[in-house]
């Protein structure tokens, strides 16, 4: 049956691990700031430069969750959310799929990340799954975000991403 | 009291977090994460793309399990790692509590580390963001 076909096509899988143009993001104390006081953190170290040094960062450190802000260009920037607009359409599965939720996030940290930080993020699926649930066909797509710091090079984080379509 | 390593043990709940979102919240969260997306701060959008409401970022639910962690484990743990499935929706002005149980202590490559259980709980006590977290600790 025709149907019982992979959503997943050739082209899908021809992805995978593809990575994307890198994304400057930037660390600055402004940001941090302001995400520390929108999440409603109350640590000190989130706010007042001092007290971060004397916790043993170099400056304020991100709070968790805070990857700096993609650099805003209005010639290339999404003004909704930010990231950079357009770019090369993922491939459609072979039966479309209308609804898409935002499956969960996973951040690991291989350092600190401290406000001067310039990082340089390359996203790229990792991985695509496909399962047949009481609501249909499901797509998973899982992809990975790696974050460079750009005056050592050094992998800093890496966050995972797990979309759903169905 | 400040955490240690030694005063960990494993199945011991964390210090909750209570957050419950006004819209300025969520006003300020959009500034602060750059996303910037109208169903969590305008209701008529929000209704109109066929929700009931607005709704809480799932992003700050990850950032208030975030804080959850640093809280608890002060100044002598870092993060290595943590996250969290976006399972249920949360609505401003209604509580979201944050809560975690230790799940495992235990050395590796060196490090002294705690594997946390980490979730949100909604009014009706369902878990809306579950989720895992890795710490190091320094003492």
């Amino acid at each position: 049956m025709a149907d019982e076909e992979s959503l997943i096509t050739d082209e899908m899988r021809a992805t995978i691990g593809v990575r994307s143009e890198p994304t400057i993001c930037e660390v600055d104390k402004l940001q941090i700031r302001l995400f520390a006081r929108s999440v409603g953190h109350v640590d000190p170290i989130f706010y007042d430069e001092a007290e971060a040094k004397k916790a043993g960062y170099r400056s304020l450190p991100c709070p968790p969750g805070y990857l700096g802000t993609p650099v805003y260009d209005p010639r290339y920037s999404d003004p909704t959310f930010g990231g950079r607009r357009g770019g090369a359409r993922a491939p459609e599965p072979r039966r479309p799929l209308k609804r898409i939720l935002n499956g969960g996030t996973e951040i690991e940290y291989f350092d600190s990340i401290c406000a001067g930080d310039v990082l340089e993020s390359t996203s790229y699926v990792s991985e695509i799954v496909e399962r047949k649930g009481s609501i249909g066909d499901m797509l998973i797509t899982t992809s990975k975000n790696e974050y460079k710091r750009k005056s050592d090079g050094k992998v800093v984080a890496v966050m995972t991403g797990t979309g759903i379509r169905y | 009291m400040t955490v240690t390593w030694d005063s960990i043990s494993e199945g011991q709940a964390i210090t909750e977090l209570k957050k419950n979102c006004s819209t300025q919240q969520l006003v300020q969260w959009a500034a602060g994460s750059g996303d910037f997306y109208q169903i969590h701060y305008d209701k008529d959008f929000a209704v109109g793309t066929g929700l009931s409401n607005i709704i809480v970022h799932g992003a700050l639910k990850n950032a208030f399990l975030g804080q959850l962690v640093h809280d608890w484990m002060g100044p002598n743990g870092r993060i290595k790692k943590y996250g969290c499935s976006y399972r249920g929706m949360d609505y401003p002005n209604q509580d979201i509590t944050c809560k975690g149980i230790v799940r495992r202590k235990y050395e590796e490559g060196g490090e002294k580390l705690v594997d946390l259980e980490i979730w949100s709980e909604n009014p009706e006590g369902n878990k809306t963001t579950p989720g895992t977290a890795t710490v190091a600790f320094s003492k």
